[in-house]
């Protein structure tokens, strides 16, 4: 942690609120895979017949984000992070959902 | 002049929602560099409510596109057609159907019905870090930054999305329902 510049505002909720949605992306990812590679994990995610696995995946991935991103807000909402780890750690997990999205690359991780 | 319930609902998805968000980008990605570089210049309130507006505007288009795709469009895409049933009418069973059109779903639709939900995930943090901080953006340039970055992934998934969108629906339409008439027409 660094510290506060009296002029300059508490970086705590972005870092929070972009930490959150790069998590966010990549459980969508990974669940997305799990939903693929697995029958028991395609079959769980079937919220909503009509929609079939997909009703599932999105929406346990967008519950995993706004309660990630409420427990952040709520432990950095006056704190000053560092920046560097919260980008790295942000754009890995976004690549990474960027991939996990892919599905040549899901049909790799398979060995399909 | 008519449309059937179907083909609404997919122009409103794709041509409404997902176009107008797309279309939203360069304004968004123009505005936010501007209203938050360290520099001389600084927005009006004015300025910055009417972007606040227009951010917001841009979240709520990216959840309509995204839910309208999947919990309306969607279910009328992927339905398993009864046996001896015209596939015309069933859009993901005539694509599977043979080796030349099959890869416009499992490459195409896969693609598209998860890289979708980037966008509004990452333009709803990207708004919201706006609306939080404003042109003091300017002094957190690694926040500016990853917004930055964030907003630039969220339209390279809805390219993605979109595009695949517009070839599914040249190659297999998502047809039927009730149909609606807009205007009489005049025989030729």
């Amino acid at each position: 942690m660094s510290g506060d510049a009296p002029d300059v505002p508490a970086n705590g909720p972005a870092a929070a609120a972009i930490i959150a949605a790069a998590l966010g992306c990549f459980v969508l990812g990974v669940f997305a895979l799990a939903g693929d590679a697995f029958a028991a994990a395609g079959d769980f995610f079937v919220f909503y017949r009509p929609v079939g696995a997909l009703s599932g995946v999105t929406t346990s991935a967008i519950s995993l984000w706004l309660a990630a991103w409420l427990l952040l807000d709520r432990l950095w909402r006056r704190r000053n992070v560092a920046m560097l780890p919260v980008s790295l750690v942000a754009f890995g997990l976004l690549f990474a959902s960027l991939l996990l999205t892919f599905p040549p690359f899901m049909d790799f991780v398979q060995g399909k | 002049m008519e449309i059937t319930t179907r083909d609404l609902w997919t122009v409103a998805h794709g041509m409404g929602f997902g176009a107008l968000f797309m279309l939203a980008f360069s304004g968004a990605v123009a505005e936010l560099y501007r209203m938050t570089a360290p520099g001389a210049f600084v927005p009006s309130p004015r300025a910055r409510g009417l972007f606040k507006f227009y951010l917001a505007a841009m979240v709520a288009m990216a959840w309509a596109a995204v839910f309208t795709g999947a919990y309306i469009v969607y279910p009328w895409y992927r339905a398993s057609p009864p046996a001896g049933a015209n596939l015309a009418d069933f859009p993901k069973a005539l694509l599977v159907s043979s080796p030349h059109t099959s890869a416009w779903h499992s490459l195409g639709m896969e693609w598209k019905e998860h890289v979708a939900w980037l966008a509004p995930i990452s333009m709803t943090m990207v708004a919201y870090v706006f609306l939080r901080y404003g042109p003091a953006l300017a002094k957190l340039p690694e926040v500016r930054k990853v917004a930055l970055i964030f907003t630039l992934v969220a339209f390279v998934a809805t390219g993605v999305a979109g595009s695949f969108g517009v070839f599914l629906n040249k190659y297999a339409p998502v047809r039927g329902g009730a149909v609606i008439h807009i205007l009489p027409g005049e025989k030729q």
